[in-house]
Formats: C-alpha cells, sequence, structure tokens
C-alpha cells in the first residue's frame, strides 16, 4: 500500500458502526418542489421587485390613489384646464379640469379588475374545462376541443367588436367578450397537461389503491398541472389588460366620462405636441403594470420549469 | 491481447459549480484504456462514470464545470488542456462517443444520410457520392437492412435499437481509434441489448478499436469487457482484468456489486444480497473511503482516511484498508468462490 | 398529410361558417338599415330588397346573406354613401398590408437577430440587454410608442412626417410602432428555443462528431429552433391586424384599420360587420396557412409512418 504520512495504530483497524450516521447525512437542506421553485424565483430580482411592484399598484389604485386625493374622477373645472403638474394636482388636470391623479388610479383600477377577472375566468373556466376534457378523454374530449377550436379561430379583438354592437361599449361587455374567449388557451394547456398526467404511474398507482376520479383529478393531476397554470396566469392577466385598453384607445371600451388608462392615452396622444404630461402618467402606469407581469411570468416560468433543476 | 496502452488517464479530478455548492462528481480517477480491447466503467448512478466519459472529449458544459486536475494522454498529448480547435479534429475521428439514449441522440429534422455523412465530409473530406455511399455500407456495417433506402429517411422513422445502430454508424464513420460508449444499451429492451452488445464486439475485432463502455449492469461487463474499473463516489475503487474482477475481486464494494446479482450458477437457497444504504452525496464528499457506512467490514480508519491503492498484479489494484498488514483477515462472502 | 390539411380547411370553413352567422344575427338586431335612407330611389330600392330577401322571412334572409357573403359581397356601407363594403376594404388593404407586412419583416429580421445572440450569449450582458428590450418592446404597446415616435422622431427631431401616406417615408414611422413588438416577440421565443435546443442530446452528440461551434449552430440548432417559428404566424397576424386600428388612428393612414375605427364611430353596421368578417377571414386563413405550413416543414408530420 503506498504510504501515508499518518501514525497507523492498531486500535484503528477496529471495525466501527459509523455508518449508520454518515450514510444517510445529506448536504444541504430537505427541499421540497415548492420551495426550490420559490427558491429559484428569489434569486430572480427583476421577478420579485415585479411582484412588489404589483402589489404596490394594486395599493394604490384601490385604497392609497384615491385616498391621497381630495378630487373626484369627473370634477369639471374648466378654469384650471390644462394645468402642469403641481403640487395641489400631482399629475396635472386635463381639457376640463378634471384631476389626472384620480383618473389615472381611476383607470388603473379598471384594468385591474379586468386583470383579475381574466384570471378568475382562467382557473374557473379554463381549468375546469381543460381537466375535464383532458381527463375524460374520448367523444367527451373530442366534442370539447371541436368547441375550443372553433372559439379559437375567432379573435377576440372581433368578439368584443361584435359585443359592443349589441351591447353598450362599457365595462360589461368587456367583461363578457373576455368571458367568451379569454379562457380557451387555459383550457389547451390544462387539458394537455391531463392528457400527459394521467398515463403516468402515479396516477395508475393512486387508482390501484382505490382513488375515485375526482379525488385523483383534485388531489393528484391538478396540482401537478401547477406549474403550467400559474406560468399561464401571469400572461393571460397582462394580454387582458392591454386587450381592455387597447379597445378603450380606439373608443370601444370605457367611455366617457369613466375613465380607462387606455382612453386617457387616446386622449392625451391627440395633444401630446402641447400638453405631453397628459401622456406620461397614465403610460407609466401601464407600461409598469405590463412590464410587471411579464417579468413575474417569464420569473415563474424559469422558477418552475424542472428541466432548469440542476 | 496485452496491447500497448492508447489512453492513460491519470488522477482525473472534475467539480460542478452548483447552487448548492460545489459538487465534486470525479475525485483522482485513473485508468488506462490498451489497445484493441474494452475497458468497462462500472457504477451506481452518480458515481462520476459519465462524467469521466463526456470529460475525455471535453463534452461537459463549460459554464458551470471545471477540469481541476489530472491529465488524459492521447497520443502522446494530454487532451484535458488543447485547444478547441484540436479537440474539434479528435473528436469524431480519432475518438468517437455513443450516447445513451437513442430516442434522442439524433437530430429529429434531418436526415440519417446528411447525420453521417457530416462526419466524413469534416474529417475525412469526402463529398457528395463517395460520401454517400461509405454511409450506406456503414449502415451495412451496424446492421440495418435496405441501407440504400434508410439513408434517406429521419430517425423517427427507425425504432429505438435502430436508431443506437444508427449512432453507432456516425461514431465509426471514420474510424476512431477510441469509442466511448456510455450505457449504449440501458435505455432498450433486453433482446435489443443482446444485439447491440454482440454488434460492439463483432466491430471492435473485426476494425480493432479500443472501446470504453461504461455501465452499471455487470451482466453487459461480463459479455464484453477485457478489463474493468469499478468507480463508486467519484473513485476507481478497484480495477482488473475481467478474470480478476469476477472471480478475485479485493474490495467488499466489488464483492457487493457481485453478490447483488443472480447467477445461472447459483444454488437456489442462496440469497441475493443487496447492498443496504445509497451512495453520499457528493457536494459534500466524506473526507476517508465513501463506502464506509455501506461497508459491512467497516473499521475506524476507513472513516477517517481514503485508502491508497494495493497492486495484486500487472492489471489487478484495489484502494481499501483491509489490504493494510494492520487490518484483520477477511474471507469475501462465499459467492464468489462458487462462481469459479 | 392530405388528411391533416384536409381537416385543417375543414375547421377553418366551420369557423367562418359560425362567423358569418353570427355577424348575420347582430345585424338583424340592430336598428338602421341602407333602406332607411332617403336618398334611395325606388328602382334601388327595390333591388336591394330582392338582393336580400328583406321581405322574406328570416331563414331565407340568412341563406341569401350567406350566399352572398360567399361571392364576396359584404353589403353596402351605411354611412359612405352606399358603396359596396367589399370594395371599400379592398381600397384600404394595400395601404394598411404594406405597413404591415413591413412591420413584420423589420420585426422578423431584428428580432431574430437579437435573439439568436442572446441564446449564444446566455447568461451573459448581451442576453440580459436583449431580455430586457424584450420585455419593454412587449409591455409599451403601440398606441403608447405610436404617439412617443410621432413626438420625438417626428416633430422634436423632424425626421419623418408624422401623418397621411404620401411616401414610403410616411410608412416608416407606423411600421416602426408596430414592429417593436413583433421584435420582442420573435427574440424573446426564438432565445428559449434555442437555449431548449441547446440542451438536447442531439446538439451533444453533433459536438461528438468533431463539428466546429459554427457548424453545429447552424447545422443542428438554428433548424430545429426555427421551425416552432411558424406557430408565430396567426398570433403576429391578428396582432398587426388589431395594431393597424391603432397606428392608422395615430398617424392618419388611411387604411382599412382607420375606415374601420371611423365606421364603429359612426354607427355604420354594416361596414362593421362586413369588416369584421373580413378580419376573422384573414386571421383564420392565417391560422390555416399556419398549420400547413408547420406541417410541411417539421419532416415529423410531413414523413409520418415508419417502414419496419
Amino acid at each position: 500500500m503506498e504510504t501515508r504520512h499518518r501514525e497507523l495504530t492498531p486500535d484503528l483497524f477496529e471495525p466501527t458502526d459509523v455508518r449508520a450516521q454518515e450514510g444517510e447525512r445529506i448536504a444541504g437542506p430537505p427541499t421540497s418542489f415548492w420551495k426550490d421553485a420559490w427558491r429559484r424565483l428569489k434569486r430572480n430580482r427583476g421577478a420579485l421587485i415585479s411582484l412588489g411592484v404589483i402589489f404596490l399598484l394594486f395599493a394604490m389604485a384601490f385604497a392609497i390613489g384615491p385616498l391621497l386625493s381630495p378630487y373626484s374622477s369627473y370634477g369639471q373645472d374648466l378654469t384650471r384646464a390644462y394645468s402642469g403638474v403641481s403640487s395641489e394636482f400631482w399629475f396635472g388636470t386635463d381639457k376640463f379640469g378634471r384631476d389626472m391623479w384620480t383618473r389615472v388610479w381611476s383607470g388603473a383600477r379598471v384594468s385591474l379588475y379586468i386583470g383579475l377577472l381574466a384570471a378568475c375566468l382562467d382557473i374557473f373556466v379554463g381549468v375546469v374545462y381543460g381537466a375535464v376534457s383532458g381527463f375524460l378523454g374520448g367523444t367527451v374530449d373530442d366534442v370539447m376541443q371541436r368547441v375550443i377550436e372553433i372559439l379559437n379561430g375567432i379573435p377576440y379583438l372581433v368578439i368584443a367588436i361584435l359585443a359592443m354592437i349589441v351591447f353598450q361599449p362599457g365595462i360589461l361587455t368587456i367583461s363578457i367578450a373576455l368571458g367568451i374567449t379569454g379562457w380557451t388557451f387555459m383550457a389547451r394547456i390544462v387539458r394537455g397537461r391531463m392528457l400527459q398526467l394521467k398515463e403516468q404511474d402515479f396516477a395508475l398507482a393512486s387508482r390501484s389503491l382505490g382513488a375515485s376520479r375526482f379525488r385523483l383529478v383534485w388531489k393528484h393531476l391538478l396540482p401537478n398541472s401547477l406549474g403550467p397554470i400559474i406560468v399561464n396566469l401571469m400572461f393571460t392577466i397582462p394580454a387582458a389588460i392591454f386587450g381592455e385598453a387597447f379597445l378603450s384607445f380606439i373608443g370601444l371600451g370605457i367611455q366617457v366620462p369613466d375613465a380607462s388608462l387606455g382612453s386617457l392615452i387616446s386622449d392625451a396622444a391627440r395633444e401630446m405636441r402641447f400638453h405631453p404630461y397628459l401622456l406620461w402618467f397614465p403610460a407609466a402606469v401601464f407600461c409598469l403594470l405590463m412590464i410587471c407581469f411579464n417579468l413575474l411570468g417569464d420569473g415563474l416560468r424559469d422558477a418552475l420549469d424542472p428541466k432548469m433543476r440542476k | 491481447m496485452n496491447g500497448d496502452s492508447v489512453l492513460q488517464v491519470n488522477d482525473l479530478q472534475i467539480s460542478f459549480s452548483t447552487y448548492a455548492g460545489e459538487v465534486q462528481a470525479v475525485r483522482g480517477v485513473s485508468f488506462d484504456l490498451r489497445r484493441g480491447e474494452t475497458l468497462a466503467i462500472v457504477g451506481e448512478s452518480g458515481s462520476g462514470k459519465t462524467v469521466t466519459a463526456k470529460s475525455l472529449l471535453r463534452l461537459l458544459p463549460e459554464a458551470n464545470t471545471r477540469i481541476k486536475g489530472g491529465e488524459a494522454i492521447f497520443e502522446g498529448e494530454d487532451i484535458l488542456k488543447l485547444s478547441e480547435q484540436r479537440m474539434q479534429k479528435i473528436r469524431g475521428e480519432k475518438i468517437a462517443m455513443v450516447f445513451q439514449d437513442p430516442m434522442t441522440s439524433l437530430d429529429p429534422t434531418m436526415k440519417i444520410g446528411p447525420q453521417i455523412t457530416e462526419s466524413l465530409k469534416k474529417h475525412l473530406g469526402l463529398s457528395g457520392q463517395k460520401a454517400r455511399e461509405r454511409a450506406v455500407e456503414l449502415l451495412t456495417l451496424v446492421g440495418i437492412p435496405s441501407p440504400g433506402d434508410r439513408v434517406k429517411q429521419y430517425p423517427h422513422q427507425f425504432s429505438g435499437g435502430m436508431r443506437q445502430r444508427v449512432v453507432i454508424a456516425i461514431a465509426l464513420a471514420c474510424d476512431p481509434q477510441i469509442l466511448i460508449a456510455d450505457e449504449p444499451t440501458t435505455a432498450l429492451d433486453v433482446t435489443i441489448q443482446a444485439q447491440i452488445l454482440e454488434l460492439l464486439r463483432e466491430l471492435q475485432q473485426r476494425l480493432g478499436m479500443s472501446v470504453i463502455l461504461i455501465t452499471h449492469d455487470l451482466g453487459v461487463v461480463a459479455h464484453t469487457a477485457h478489463t474493468v474499473a469499478v468507480m463508486y463516489a467519484g473513485k476507481v475503487v478497484e480495477t482488473g482484468t475481467l478474470r480478476e474482477i469476477f472471480y478475485d475481486p479485493q474490495m467488499p464494494y466489488t464483492w457487493g456489486l457481485l453478490s447483488s446479482i443472480p447467477l445461472p450458477t447459483a444454488d437456489r437457497s442462496q440469497e441475493l444480497i443487496p447492498i443496504p444504504g445509497s451512495p453520499p452525496d457528493m457536494a459534500d464528499p466524506p473526507k476517508g473511503c465513501p463506502f464506509t457506512p455501506r461497508c459491512p467490514y467497516a473499521m475506524r480508519i476507513c472513516a477517517e482516511e481514503m485508502p491508497g491503492y494495493t497492486t495484486f498484479s500487472a492489471e489487478h489494484k484495489a484502494a481499501c484498508w483491509l489490504h493494510h498488514p494492520m487490518a484483520p483477515n477477511v474471507e469475501p462472502p462465499v459467492r464468489i468462490g462458487d462462481a469459479r | 398529410m392530405i388528411r391533416y390539411v384536409a381537416r385543417r380547411v375543414a375547421y377553418m370553413l366551420i369557423a367562418l361558417f359560425v362567423i358569418a352567422s353570427i355577424t348575420f344575427f347582430i345585424s338583424k338586431l340592430l336598428p338602421g338599415s341602407p333602406f332607411a335612407n332617403p336618398k334611395l330611389t325606388p328602382q334601388i330600392r327595390q333591388q336591394l330588397f330582392e338582393k336580400y330577401g328583406l321581405d322574406e322571412p328570416v331563414t331565407v334572409q340568412y341563406v341569401k346573406y350567406m350566399l352572398n357573403v360567399a361571392q364576396g359581397d359584404l353589403g353596402n356601407s351605411f354611412y359612405f354613401e352606399n358603396r359596396p363594403v367589399t370594395q371599400m376594404i379592398l381600397e384600404g388593404l394595400p395601404v394598411s398590408m404594406f405597413i404591415g407586412v413591413q412591420a413584420v419583416i423589420f420585426g422578423l429580421v431584428v428580432g431574430l437577430v437579437l435573439g439568436i445572440v442572446a441564446a449564444l450569449r446566455h447568461n451573459t450582458l448581451w442576453d440580459t440587454a436583449a431580455v430586457v428590450i424584450a420585455v419593454l418592446g412587449v409591455s409599451v404597446p403601440s398606441f403608447i410608442l405610436g404617439p412617443i415616435l410621432q413626438y420625438w422622431l417626428g416633430v422634436k427631431l423632424g425626421l419623418f412626417p408624422i401623418a397621411f401616406f404620401e411616401s414610403w417615408w410616411h410608412s416608416v414611422l407606423p411600421s416602426l410602432a408596430l414592429a417593436v413588438f413583433v421584435i420582442s416577440t420573435v427574440a424573446r421565443f426564438i432565445r428559449s428555443e434555442m437555449l431548449e435546443v441547446m440542451g438536447q442530446d442531439y446538439t451533444t452528440l453533433a459536438r461528438a462528431k468533431g463539428l466546429s461551434g459554427l457548424a453545429v449552430i447552424v447545422r443542428h440548432v438554428l433548424r430545429n429552433s426555427l421551425i416552432p417559428l411558424v406557430t408565430v404566424l396567426a398570433p403576429l397576424t391578428i396582432y398587426i391586424i388589431t395594431g393597424s386600428l391603432v397606428v392608422e388612428q395615430i398617424f392618419a393612414v388611411p387604411g382599412i384599420g382607420e375606415q374601420f375605427v371611423t365606421s364603429i364611430f359612426v354607427s355604420d353596421y354594416s361596414m362593421i360587420l362586413g369588416t369584421t368578417l373580413f378580419f376573422s377571414v384573414l386571421f383564420i386563413l392565417a391560422l390555416l396557412i399556419q398549420d400547413i405550413l408547420y406541417g410541411i416543414i417539421d419532416p415529423r408530420i410531413r414523413v409520418s409512418g415508419a417502414k419496419e
């Protein structure tokens, strides 16, 4: 044997029982999929900051914004029209003398509402539809899929416009249009996951232990689909917000005198030459919302993607 | 069959940096590959065998891998230190590799023919007609029927076993001196496994290639290897010729491996003895012999210090404190003797 | 393969049928009609009655409507002196298409470059920069970008005209406003595809063959990454269509988008419905082309079935 520096004494060659502790020592703390994902997410500063900003914006729109302003969204006073940013009017006033601060946050509320609506639709309609379709399979799946394919073929814009014509333009119509088309993507994703998961061994194991189908879906298949569901959610929200702003911009959405970030931007665009501040504030809030949801979505996708695990 | 050495690996050490810290995947691996022979590297998952193999061709992801030490001498040079330019000349031309999963080893959007001729064009300068003919020849060599037609098909039109043959054909295209096969049969059915192994053996004899075969399956080893290196937790714990390892193993891990496979000659009353426990975490490797927690013969020194190698013959070396003069005499489990 | 195409076409037709039907029923629900227009002479009125079957039951009207649509007749505009909707659309179409296609081409090229560079220089400054640009591009919509471009490049710096469509120069700002989103989407997409492909076994095998880094990228990585790009086609089409509504408003470009928005404001239902139907056709066609293209490009679909 090659020589060692150390002095070897006979007692070192006695049998030992070290194994019990050594073998099971695991370097690093135990971790679950979610903890792992959370840790990965934490390292993504962009995503974390976005999360924070989103909360902040929510707070501003629903609570702080309105509280801090004595003005209403509708109060016109032509004498103070077009006054720039000042200590009294933090975001300035528009052509009717309405306080922009209030209006911007009012618009933000609309956007956030739409975002939440989209999220709820995704969860309550999209996930359920997709889960049922994917899990049951067979003819049920076929039929349900055809419906989705057709719905998919009709763009959201078209439905929104048609809805707008039949009903009055406004927040309700946008909601209805979203309700018809906004959840189809999520349904497809969830269906895809279901099809994938239900053939896997853990599903078979569960069933052979006597689990009911509902239990299988609720306790096993859905939790394993949460990853893509969450990621997709994070992207539908900004898409919905965008859709509403867009419609409001071209005049199909929120109508005067209500405010939407889209309509505010639309009004401001026309007067950009002379009163650029009318554009900056709603645009900034809108872009902030979009950036944050997108960054968060990206971050979540990276965090929840098992392929990235090393 | 004792050719001279075509590849010498000395004290190879490789680490990965991960979010959990540094993972020492390979901690001092040495072996010799002789011309015209098959060296089997055996070990459990996580023992570092694939990392060792990939490192020879420097195919490990550069971002987080570090070759901390050691050398691999091929044709008089240390291939671990060559530039990327020079490595490209070696890959495919002198040393080729076959991966584990045939379903993902081939480019799904490229026909088989071009995937083979790519190599031919790059290394041998063949082009057009000549390259295509050689590709068909290679397909015949690996036993694919109607090669003329097959050469124009896409990977998804082949079964798993056939794809693996194609991968082997690609590897052999430029007549490499060394073929590294990383678990080439693990992802295949048992019957196909046998075919592929037979193919490899045939090809080796015919072409005089040296083969490094990585596997966790001792059955595969018995079938094809001339020399064996047993790896555990990033180290080679025993190496020797096939006979020496199977009939005269000197290390408790090897005993454990051999005891845990069923032998057709064994008598029904004998038990299969699996090795309890699992391999250590390489993010925090133990300072002594890594097998200690699972070793029935463990002694106090085993946990505290790595044993050095004891040489039993020209080929046969093992690292275990049991070989130290101060250690008690230990009889290997009865089964091994029976298999003689 | 034929079956694949046939199925896609069938879905397309069904979707179109459904939309056209919906459009018809909505038009029935709406107040006003082209026939209330006092400027119409009795003869024309009679012609119209016959054409649309207005004195006949709804079902007959429906059939006539569908037949008309199939022949490309989308009715007449209420607002623009009864001119046929189809004709007006065809007038505005070239302008919108020009700006749109230009935006897509520009966006594709820049987006691809950005995305490829980001993937190849993964985890370096280039990658981060590209990702940042991409995120911004996706978050700042054309209706914000448009006015900003108009203001800075058009007014302040005087580089481009800010309205109307008299020369190619006029199309630059509108196309640019649209292109930014395209750049971002394409860049993100190709980057993530490439990263995935580069992690695949066959990429490692290509390297193991001794191919140079460039050869591996060009011959294996790129092809496998670009194929899925086709799936971006349909969403991009929809984006361009909707984007044109916005951009043409801002830059006063006389395209379909501008027509459409105007018709909404004046409640020209005939025009609205007709244009909506037209947009749907465009979109569904784009979907169809995308599906077929994908089937052609991806050998796994094109050449199906194995010879054992």
